[in-house]
Parts: structure tokens; C-alpha cells; sequence
């Protein structure tokens, strides 16, 4: 029975997704309970996963769907079913997205009833499904498979978007168009690779190309990794195809807005080693494929820009969406790099990053609430006004300037060290640069926390998003808590991070099928 | 190689590609909110060709196995297929004598997930139309624009902005 | 833009069909992806293991069934997604109270349009059912025959006025139907689990279902179509009725 725990993971929320639109359509009361009943279930399912995997030193699991087997050995081996398969890093990463949709439902629980008036099921619904989305994505090992996910987790979140109001819908829309595009380029992609070598099931492909030096130097493999690669860019928001991603996280509906910035670009940055690591292999990719240079400049712009145009960024949200922008730079480019210590930054980037993001987009929630102000001015007297929520901004913003003992400090070692060892030293500028600028960005606001100043004049115009006095609310306690687990999350991960960056290097070198 | 073969033998590659441009040139320059999203299909219907047109073989039959093997008559063994088909294929079925069924099982659900695409966009395009007024891409920017000089809210509930009485579960 | 756009393609373009010179000529029965053991399995055995000669439905339904959950759970999210994003509150609650009280068509429908329609529909809506039951002998299945299913509310819809179609599928029901069409799919997978086997593991269901286990694949798909069925016809409808009235469900078009 142990064997089928995994496959709760997306079962359980994907069941209790349905069963609301079963039986409780008319019963808005309902919603909450079911949310936290599945994800509660999901997060203990991930991690017992997690951890008998960690048992058994780090194996491998691999499920068969639809209970077909590979074809017997004598026909070849090969994949006739999907199946996926669960390392290390996957669980890791499955844990990750259910914890946090788990503790965001703390805050979903305050707002629902005040941002989606009269469709919290819906709402529910789309939530639940998101999860369902993102979870099996990470674990699939069949290339459209993937894409079926992606599109079930790109369907749930233009939905969770656009059912904000004003501006939320012509954002949504934005990401409709560049998603669409992003997901189509990668089943293109899929197609090229499906056309030349005949099979979807992403270890079978591996071993294709392994075995056909033909291949490997064909022009239609380069395309096709070029496209997956283009495709999945555009669905985490590299530079510059970031367009879609400020306004749709920022006019979305804060639950919404703090459920997918810290999830939906990294889980994309997992697929994206995924497809590099397990797909076409590390040593096609920069052996054979001489991008580093280009994709690593590109990277570096991608910081840059980022926290540049965050540091030009009036309000909160904003600032923090291009953020997000650097951060995906940061993961790019660490992932093409392409040495060990790289590649393991970056997939231990991706959990501490989702743990920072989560916390500053929550923490800004709660803080937007409670001041009613979108803008910076929002943190005047924030520490005596908002302890619990300034705190936890604290301890995110420490974490995207990267000071220890926080998690952004042990990823930027590892992704420094990668830099260095791979002599990319226009990545390494780029990274301290940022570090910099995040410095310069959140000390500011430190400063009009403790000083109460803002640099900026104002002009005298009032501030258009600033909400009047009584629709100010206190930090609901529930929210509270989800505030100081996330907390604690940044500290913790970065504290345990070389038992964590032990287990990916022993995921991603178990997969890494050896040349 | 020799061109005539280049240009006719992969005439399908040709049209898919050809489709593709058309329909990405229109999602990403067309001002027109509906004309992106029939960009959109296009893009999609011209991807799915493109597999689609990757399972055809020469002389096959549609991947549906006959109950007698190659018979050309099939209408006579329609009726008794329901009944017959479990003992009838006794014989090795070539496969060259039918289609690839997997690019069409796959393109099943792209079809279904494109539709799935336009539905939930063409609900966006209505909700933008009802906040704005247009369906033009630089009407809605220059609207936003004016909205947001004139004081209107981004996201977060304004007071002016009551919350919809009821429920918006179906009836 | 249109400049940028237009380079952008062209370039595009030229890459796309550099790449396709290594490709296999069309209709060539020995490319890598027609000749692969896979696909050759799945024509020479797929009657063997189950009993069923669509090809395409069995490789949907069986072999990867999985995903066609997945596609199922694609169409559910659009529904949803459309009434998160445009349903009107307020309107439905009017619906409610309007619904039941008439039992004359909508005013504007045309008495020919009207007749003619309602002979159509029923046929329709049996041949639709066939579409999905014979999936398994001739092209059909759970997404054709339910599409079909749901174009015959449709035109109920376009020919007697929308109020006729939600009075004989209201909007409730339909998304209690779509819910339950995943429900039957992700079923059988459970059941397969507490058997013993994998999720959707059709073969340990031979012991509930009548005949061997390829009998027991063949009936699985079918219960399976059946749940895609439901989950597609209810969910064409919702989407159209909420798209031709702006979500608030009242006239149409």
C-alpha cells in the first residue's frame, strides 16, 4: 500500500477539487475546510514520500500508470505507458509545493470571502487544482505528459488571475497570449524530438541520443531542445520575456498573487533541469551545444534588469514581481553554467527561493491590509504598527540580500562557487551586483519602517491606491502563524542546507546517466 | 538533396510551419484582442498538423484493426465486428498497414486543451470589453491609463467597489 | 511590433524548417517515430491485450489513460475558470426564481427553426451516445460523442432560447455532471489501487467485471469514455451559455 502513497500527492487535492464541485457548489462554508483537508493530506503524503526515500539512501522511485510495464527486453525495453519517477530533489520539491499552498490557505482563508465574494468554490476549486498541476509536473517522466500538466497548472492560474478585478482580466489575458505561445513552443519542441526518435518517455529519449551521435548532431535535436527551452522560458519569465509576469501577479488577488510567485516560475525552473539534466543530457548540452556563452549573458542581463527595475519601483508588489524577474535570472544562468556546484545551486536556489518569495509576498500582503497602502510609504512605523508581518519581511529581505544564517545566503555560495569554478565571472559580477542592489532596496525600506522618511518627494498628488481608514484591517491571526512558518521556513532551509544540497547532488547524479 | 523531393516529399512540414508563422505573427502584433486569439488557434491547429501529418503512412489504413484482416469490403463486417473482433485477428497484423496511432491520441488532447485555451481567453476578452469598453489592445491601455490618473484602484476592494451580493455558484 | 513580429517569424521560420531537412519524408512507414517498437506494439498487440480495434481509443484510454484524465481535468478547469472569471451573481439568483414558472419557449423562436430542431435533437443526441459506446470498433469515443452530446444542447439553446436549454440541463446540474465524470475516471483508478494494482490499472478490475482481462480493459475504457463523456457534453454547454451571455445567463443569442 506504500507503494501508491506518492500518488496521493495529486489524488487527494485533485478528489477533493472534484468533490466540491460535486456537492458543494451552493456552500461557500465549505470551502476552507475541504482546501485544508487536502492539502493537509497532500503535505503528509509528500512527506513520507520524502522521507522513505531518504531511508533507502536516496532511490529512486518509479511508478507505473495504468500498470503497463516496460516492454519485456527482448522487444527492446522500452516505455509503453507513462510512468513517472520520484528522486530526491523531486520530493524535496513536492513537499515544498504543498507546504506552501498549504500555509498560503491560512492567509486564502482571511481573504476569500472579501476578494472573490460569491465564488469561493470556484476559487477553491482552481486552488486545488494549481497544486494538482504543479505536483505533477515534477514528478512525470513522460514529455506530454508534462505538457498536459503545464496546461492544467497555466488553465488554473489565468483563471486564479482573472477572477480579481479591474485590471486583473486585461493581465490575465497577457498571460494567456505568452503562456499559450510558451507552452506551444515546447510541445513543438517535443515534436521535433518525437519525429527523430520515436518514443515520449523522457529516459527512453536520454538513452536515443546517447547511443546516436547522428542525432546528437543533427540540426532538428537542436531545434527541438531550442524550442523546449525557448517554451519553458517564457512560462518562468526570463528576461526578456517577462512582460506578463509584474502585472499579472500584482493585480491579481493577493491569495492568488503569494500562491503563485513563489511557485509557478520555480517549478518551471525544476522542469527546465529536469528536460536539461534527465532529457538531453549535461554533456550533449555543453559539449555538443556551445550556448553557455549566449544563455549566461543573457542571464546576467536578466539579473541586472531585474533588480534594477525593482529598485525603480514605487510599489510594493511591483518591486517584488521583478524581483521574482532577477531571481529567475540568477537560476538560469546557474543552470548553464553547467558544473555540479551550478546545477546544485540552482536546484537548491529553487526551494529557497520559493521559501523567500513566499514570505515577502505574504508578508507585503499582510502589510498592504493592514495600511491600506500599496506604496512604500506603507512601512512608515511598520515595525511598532505590523511586528509579526515587518518581521517576516525582515527575515525575507535578508534572505534576498543574502545574509546568513537565511536560505538566499547558501544559495548565492553555491551559485557563486559555480560561477567561479566554471570562470564565469560576468555571472559572479552579476550576482554580487544584485546582492547589492537588493541591499540598497531594502535597506531603504528599512529606513522609512524605523525613520518614518521617504526619500521621494512627494509632488503633492495623493497616492490613487491608498484605501481609506476603515477598510484597514488587522493581520488575522490565522495569517499570523502562516507568516511565522514562513519565516522559520527561510531560516530552517538555509540552516539544513548542506543535508539538502547533499540529497540533489545524489538525485541529480543518480539520474545523470553516466558520459 | 534533390529540391523537388526537399519541397513535395515534406510539403506537410512546409504548410505546418508556414501556419505557425501566420498564427505567431498575429498573437504577437495584432492589436485587436480577438485577432491575437485567433492567431492562437492557428498556432495550435498548425502544431497539431504537424504531428498529425508525422503518423501517415504510405497505403495504411486508419489505425482502427480490421476484423478480418485486409479486407477491402469493410461495411459487410461492421455488424459482426462487435462480436467478432476478439477472435478474428488471430494472424500477425503488419504494421505498416496502419497509422501511427500515437500522434493522434496525442493531438486528441492538445485539440481539447486549445479548446479549453480559447474558451477561458475569449471569457477574459469579454471581461476586458465590460471594464473598458474595447477590444483593442491600445483603446485598453490609453483606458487603463485614464482610469488609474483619475484615481481608481489597482486590485485591492475600493469602497466604491462592493462586493456582489450573493452567490456566483450556479443555479 | 508588427516590424519586430514580422522579423521575428521570418527568422523563426527559416530555423524550423532548416531543422525539418533531417526528417523523415511524409507517409514514410520507417521513420524513427512510425517504426519504433512502441508503435509497432501498440498496432500488433493492442487487440491482443484488450480487445479493442480502435487503436486510438485504446492507447487514450488504456495505455495512457493517465493523461486522459489529466485532458478531462483540463476541460473541468475551463468551466470553472470560465464562471470564476465572468458568472454574474446576481443574475443566477434571479435564474432561480424565474426558471421553473414558464412552460412556453423563448419569444423569439421561429416555429420551423423551432419544429425542425426538435426533431433533430433526440437523433442527435442517440447518435451521440453511439459515437461514444462504439468507440471502440469505429472512430468515437468519450471526447467525439460527448462534443456531439453537447452541440445537441447547444442547438436546443440556439433554436428554442437559452431559458429552454438550462430548464432541461440547468447550469447546477452540468457542473454536478462534469465533477462526476472525473469522479468515474478517477474511480476506476482507485478501485484499481484498493485491488491491488496500479492506479488505473484496468487489468486486476477482472475480477468484478464479466469475461478475461482484456474483456475487463475493453469494459474499464468504456466506463471511462462514459466519465469523459459526461465531463465534455456538460462542460460545451456551460462554457457557451455563460459565453453568449456574458455570463449572466439571461436570453443568449
Amino acid at each position: 500500500m506504500s507503494e501508491q502513497i506518492p500518488l496521493l500527492i495529486l489524488l487527494v487535492p485533485l478528489l477533493g477539487a472534484v468533490g466540491l464541485g460535486l456537492f458543494a457548489l451552493r456552500r461557500p462554508a465549505a470551502a476552507m475546510p475541504v482546501v485544508f483537508g487536502a492539502l493537509g493530506i497532500a503535505v503528509l503524503a509528500a512527506i513520507h514520500t520524502l522521507l522513505r526515500i531518504v531511508d533507502e539512501g536516496g532511490s529512486v522511485i518509479t511508478y507505473n500508470l495504468a500498470g503497463w510495464d516496460r516492454l519485456p527486453e527482448r522487444a527492446s525495453g522500452k516505455a509503453i505507458g507513462i510512468e513517472y519517477k520520484i528522486d530526491a530533489f523531486n520530493a524535496l520539491v513536492l513537499v515544498l509545493i504543498t507546504a506552501v499552498a498549504l500555509v498560503n490557505a491560512l492567509y486564502l482563508r482571511a481573504r476569500i470571502a472579501v476578494e472573490c465574494a460569491g465564488k469561493e468554490i470556484l476559487y477553491a476549486v482552481l486552488y486545488l487544482l494549481l497544486v494538482v498541476g504543479l505536483c505533477g509536473m515534477v514528478i512525470t517522466n513522460d514529455a506530454f505528459n508534462l505538457y498536459v500538466l503545464l496546461e492544467i497548472s497555466s488553465l488554473t492560474s489565468y483563471a486564479l488571475i482573472g477572477i480579481g478585478r479591474r485590471r486583473a482580466a486585461h493581465a490575465s489575458f497577457n498571460y494567456i497570449i505568452t503562456g499559450t505561445i510558451g507552452a506551444s513552443f515546447y510541445l513543438l519542441g517535443v515534436g521535433y524530438l518525437y519525429m527523430q526518435v520515436g518514443t515520449l518517455n523522457i529516459g527512453d529519449i536520454h538513452e536515443v541520443l546517447t547511443a546516436s551521435a547522428e542525432l546528437r548532431a543533427s540540426a532538428s535535436v537542436k531545434v527541438a531542445c531550442m524550442m523546449i527551452m525557448a517554451g519553458l522560458w517564457l512560462k518562468m519569465a526570463m528576461f526578456p520575456m517577462h512582460g506578463w509576469l509584474p502585472n499579472a501577479y500584482r493585480y491579481a488577488p493577493s491569495p492568488s498573487g503569494s500562491l503563485m510567485a513563489p511557485l509557478v516560475t520555480k517549478v518551471m525552473v525544476v522542469v527546465m533541469l529536469r528536460v536539461m539534466v534527465n532529457l538531453f543530457g549535461l554533456d550533449y548540452l555543453f559539449a555538443e551545444l556551445n550556448w553557455r556563452p549566449v544563455i549566461v549573458g543573457l542571464a546576467c542581463v536578466a539579473i541586472l534588469a531585474g533588480s534594477l527595475l525593482a529598485l525603480a519601483q514605487r510599489d510594493l508588489r511591483a518591486m517584488l514581481c521583478y524581483l521574482i524577474v532577477a531571481e529567475v535570472g540568477y537560476m538560469v544562468g546557474g543552470a548553464w553554467v553547467g558544473n555540479e556546484a551550478g546545477i546544485t545551486g540552482v536546484a537548491y536556489h529553487v526551494l529557497s527561493d520559493a521559501c523567500m518569495t513566499f514570505c515577502l509576498f505574504l508578508a507585503a500582503a499582510a502589510i498592504i491590509l493592514r495600511t491600506g497602502e500599496h506604496r512604500l510609504g506603507a512601512f512608515r512605523g511598520a515595525f511598532q504598527r505590523i511586528p509579526v508581518a515587518m518581521t517576516a519581511f525582515t527575515v525575507g529581505a535578508f534572505s534576498m540580500i543574502g545574509l546568513p544564517p537565511t536560505c538566499g545566503f547558501f544559495s548565492k555560495w553555491y551559485l557563486l562557487q559555480g560561477g567561479i569554478e566554471a570562470g564565469q565571472w560576468h555571472y559572479v559580477a552579476a550576482l554580487l551586483i544584485s546582492s547589492l542592489v537588493n541591499a540598497v532596496l531594502f535597506f531603504r525600506i528599512f529606513e522609512i519602517a524605523l525613520f518614518g522618511k521617504i526619500e521621494v518627494p512627494e509632488t503633492g498628488v495623493r497616492d490613487v491606491d491608498a484605501l481609506p481608514r476603515d477598510t484597514w484591517e488587522r493581520v488575522p491571526a490565522a495569517t499570523k502563524v502562516g507568516l511565522v512558518v514562513a519565516a522559520i521556513a527561510v531560516i530552517a532551509v538555509g540552516l539544513l542546507n548542506r543535508p539538502i544540497a547533499l540529497w540533489i547532488g545524489k538525485a541529480l547524479n543518480f539520474i545523470e546517466v553516466a558520459g | 538533396m534533390d529540391l523537388l523531393e526537399y519541397i513535395l516529399g515534406k510539403s506537410n512540414y512546409w504548410a505546418s510551419i508556414v501556419l505557425m508563422m501566420i498564427g505567431l505573427h498575429a498573437m504577437i502584433s495584432k492589436n485587436n484582442l480577438i485577432k491575437k486569439l485567433i492567431g492562437m488557434s492557428v498556432f495550435q491547429t498548425a502544431i497539431i498538423l504537424f504531428y498529425v501529418s508525422s503518423s501517415a503512412k504510405r497505403g495504411a489504413k486508419i489505425p482502427i484493426i480490421h476484423p478480418h484482416g485486409d479486407h477491402a469490403d469493410k461495411a459487410d463486417h461492421a455488424a459482426e465486428a462487435g462480436h467478432h473482433a476478439a477472435d478474428a485477428v488471430h494472424h500477425a497484423i503488419d504494421a505498416t498497414a496502419y497509422e501511427n496511432p500515437l500522434p493522434h491520441v496525442l493531438m486528441l488532447t492538445a485539440i481539447v486543451v486549445g479548446v479549453a485555451t480559447l474558451g477561458l481567453a475569449l471569457a477574459m476578452v469579454q471581461k476586458v470589453y465590460a471594464a473598458y469598453g474595447s477590444i483593442e489592445e491600445d483603446e485598453v491601455l490609453a483606458a487603463i491609463a485614464e482610469a488609474t490618473a483619475n484615481g481608481a484602484s489597482i486590485s485591492m476592494p475600493s469602497p466604491s467597489d462592493s462586493p456582489a451580493q450573493g452567490d456566483v455558484s450556479p443555479s | 511590433m508588427k516590424a519586430f513580429a514580422s522579423i521575428l517569424v521570418v527568422v523563426l521560420g527559416a530555423v524550423l524548417l532548416h531543422a525539418s531537412k533531417d526528417f523523415p519524408l511524409l507517409g514514410d512507414a520507417m521513420s524513427p517515430a512510425n517504426n519504433h517498437p512502441v508503435a509497432r506494439h501498440y498496432i500488433e498487440e493492442t487487440v491482443n491485450d484488450t480487445h479493442v480495434r480502435n487503436l486510438v481509443t485504446a492507447v487514450l484510454a488504456d495505455y495512457r489513460g493517465y493523461d486522459t484524465m489529466f485532458e478531462t481535468v483540463v476541460v473541468f478547469v475551463a468551466g470553472i475558470g470560465i464562471l470564476a472569471v465572468i458568472g454574474v451573481p446576481t443574475a443566477r439568483i434571479r435564474q432561480n426564481e424565474n426558471l421553473g414558472s414558464t412552460r412556453q419557449f423563448g419569444v423569439d423562436s421561429d416555429l420551423i427553426i423551432l419544429q425542425t430542431c426538435r426533431l433533430i435533437v433526440p437523433v442527435l443526441q442517440l447518435f451521440a451516445l453511439y459515437v461514444i459506446a462504439h468507440g471502440h470498433h469505429s472512430p468515437g469515443g468519450g471526447f467525439q460523442g460527448g462534443v456531439l452530446f453537447g452541440a445537441s444542447y447547444i442547438l436546443l439553446a440556439l433554436s428554442g432560447g437559452l431559458r429552454e436549454a438550462l430548464r432541461r440541463l440547468s447550469e447546477s446540474l452540468s457542473f454536478r455532471l462534469a465533477a462526476f465524470g472525473i469522479v468515474l475516471y478517477a474511480g476506476v483508478g482507485l478501485l484499481s489501487m484498493a485491488l491491488g494494482g496500479n492506479f488505473l490499472d484496468y487489468a486486476v478490475l477482472d475480477r468484478l467485471l464479466p469475461g478475461d482481462v482484456a474483456m475487463a480493459r475493453s469494459h474499464s475504457m468504456l466506463i471511462v469514455e462514459a466519465g469523459v463523456g459526461f465531463t465534455v457534453t456538460t462542460i460545451l454547454f456551460v462554457i457557451y451559455a455563460n459565453l453568449a451571455t456574458r455570463g449572466n445567463l439571461e436570453d443568449g443569442l
